[in-house]
């Protein structure tokens, strides 16, 4: 088999492996789909509540991109003081990791008081607290663990400190900030899930899983699961792709 | 005006430790003239890669002075070229894009085709023809270091600095390289200062030898190698050259404290 046949048809195969098995066990076990609905409880759902999946679809989408953009930005820029200097690294590092050992659920509603009214805005700060943290860390170990002679091939020249960050340090941190945007970008769909369902305001797949809930319609809920994992996947590969433009000579050759 | 190319005098340094100052070079004086392959061994943590550090202005020195070709260092100067036990060739870029690289820092009256000629030139010159669109973890370890050699002498520098860069190899991948070396001596010319704890290679590639005692160090021996004309790994079973390397050997000897008469006397 090809590789490129293998990579389309390995996880169709498993997909599919994995629906017919559930199917299988909801029938044989005789479960009302008020305790467990099988895949074919979710087809009629998806064609009877389509135009709504697609717009909340894009509601949770946008939301999440641009809260994971906010954390790529301020993440970096949090890394590169903490890689740079010792100081900030050593004062800053106890606040960040209490920061995020507090849990987002008990953020959500407090978010929710001071910006009243700015659903959108709310959670795009959620998706954003949620996953900034492994963006943050990664770049600044990324940065502290530069080799000094990598340091020292350019500086031997007289490079200024921004030719020495831009030539030679952003570049090789580069397969460590793709490691940790992989992980932020599921953290920031729980973010952007979070807001949507803790603090109910009408949109994104949140909302839709709340009016399942609230309807009674229990397959309705597990369709929606399925949308946002659909979602999870195409953004991961996004990054996925775009890891392999900008950091693809990190992979090594088999 | 003297024609020294690398002049050290009375050169005093001490890293600042937890424990209080730990003094690594004690009035170190050293002339190396132009065009001349210098070789500095001694005893393990002598202070020989502060030595380097000091010439190439990455580090100023306590007391002392040091000078390249007349004018004092103050500063890194894009006249010195460095390389180091690790090759650090960056993995996101090819090997021809590596050497390149300190074209991109200094500046130089070379235009661009000039430049890739010269990078081609020189990676032919120490055997990397084909590999110019590699990245390096495509190059075995030897492979590498040849390519962070031509990167340290593509701008021309008129010094060129080589800390252990033949170190981390296997034996019959550094005896290659230090022909390619002599090699790359003959293409084009130029003062090198080698860190070295292989007295085989010191004695191989350099006209002049440089014996550092234990720290605090100061040169303490210094042995001119007289083997004239185009040297080949022969030259080092000579009687002459086997006398060079005893006597090198006794120095360094003498610089950890570990003569025969000091330990006969424990």
């Amino acid at each position: 088999m090809s590789d490129t046949l293998r990579k389309i048809f390995a996880p169709l195969i498993f997909i599919v492996g994995i629906l017919a098995a559930w199917e299988w066990a909801v029938w044989y076990n005789d479960l009302p789909d008020f305790r467990m609905a099988s895949p074919s409880d979710l087809i009629p759902r998806y064609i009877r509540f389509w135009d709504l999946f697609l717009i909340k679809s894009w509601e949770t989408l946008w939301r999440t991109v641009v809260g994971l953009g906010l954390a790529v930005v301020v993440g970096t820029l949090f890394g590169m003081i903490m890689g740079f200097s010792r100081f900030a690294r050593e004062g800053l590092y106890p606040i960040l990791v209490g920061f995020n050992a507090i849990p987002k659920a008990t953020v959500v509603p407090i978010v929710a008081l001071m910006f009243v009214g700015q659903h959108d805005f709310n959670t795009i700060l959620i998706a954003f607290m949620i996953s900034f943290f492994p963006i943050a860390v990664s770049v600044s170990i990324g940065l502290s663990t530069l080799e000094p002679e990598y340091r020292d091939i350019l500086r031997s020249l007289g490079a200024s400190n921004f030719t020495i960050f831009w030539k030679i340090a952003l570049p090789k941190t580069l397969p460590e900030f793709f490691g940790a945007l992989k992980v932020a970008v599921t953290l920031a769909f729980i973010g952007t899930n979070l807001m949507e369902i803790v603090s109910p305001h009408g949109r994104g797949l949140g909302d839709l899983f709340d009016s399942g809930r609230i309807s009674a319609d229990y397959p309705l809920m597990f369709a929606v699961l399925f949308a946002l994992a659909a979602l999870g996947i195409l953004l991961f590969y996004v990054v996925v792709f775009l890891e392999r433009i900008f950091a693809g000579w990190a992979e090594r050759p088999q | 005006m003297s024609t020294q190319m690398i002049e050290l005098r009375g050169v005093t340094h001490a890293y600042k430790t937890k424990a209080g100052p730990l003094p690594v070079l004690d009035d170190l004086s050293l002339a190396i003239p132009e065009n001349t392959f210098c070789a500095v061994v001694g005893p393990s943590g002598c202070g020989k890669s502060t030595l380097t550090r000091l010439v190439s202005g990455l580090m100023r020195p306590d007391k002392g002075e040091v000078w390249l070709h007349d004018q004092k260092v103050t500063s890194p100067r894009p006249t010195v070229g460095m390389a180091f036990q690790n090759p650090v060739l960056l993995e996101w870029r090819t090997i021809l894009q590596n050497v390149l690289l300190p074209l991109e820092i200094v500046k130089s009256p070379m235009s661009k085709a000039q430049a890739m000629d010269r990078a081609r030139h020189l990676l032919d010159l120490v055997g990397l023809t084909g590999f110019e669109d590699k990245r390096p973890s495509e190059l075995s370890g030897g492979m590498r270091q040849r390519a962070s050699l031509c990167r340290s002498i593509i701008h021309k520098p008129d010094v060129l600095i080589l800390d252990e860069p033949f170190g981390a190899l296997d034996a019959f991948t550094r005896e290659d390289l230090w022909c390619t070396m002599h090699d790359l001596r003959a293409q084009e010319p130029f003062t090198c200062l080698l860190i070295t704890h292989d007295l085989r290679e010191s004695v191989f590639l350099a006209d002049q030898v440089i014996v550092l005692s234990g720290r605090p160090a100061h040169a303490q021996y210094v042995l001119d190698v007289d083997i004239p004309g185009k040297r080949s790994l022969e030259d080092l079973y000579t009687p002459k050259a086997v006398a060079m390397l005893a006597e090198l050997r006794h120095q360094i000897q003498v610089a950890q404290g570990r003569t025969p008469e000091a330990e006969a006397a424990e």
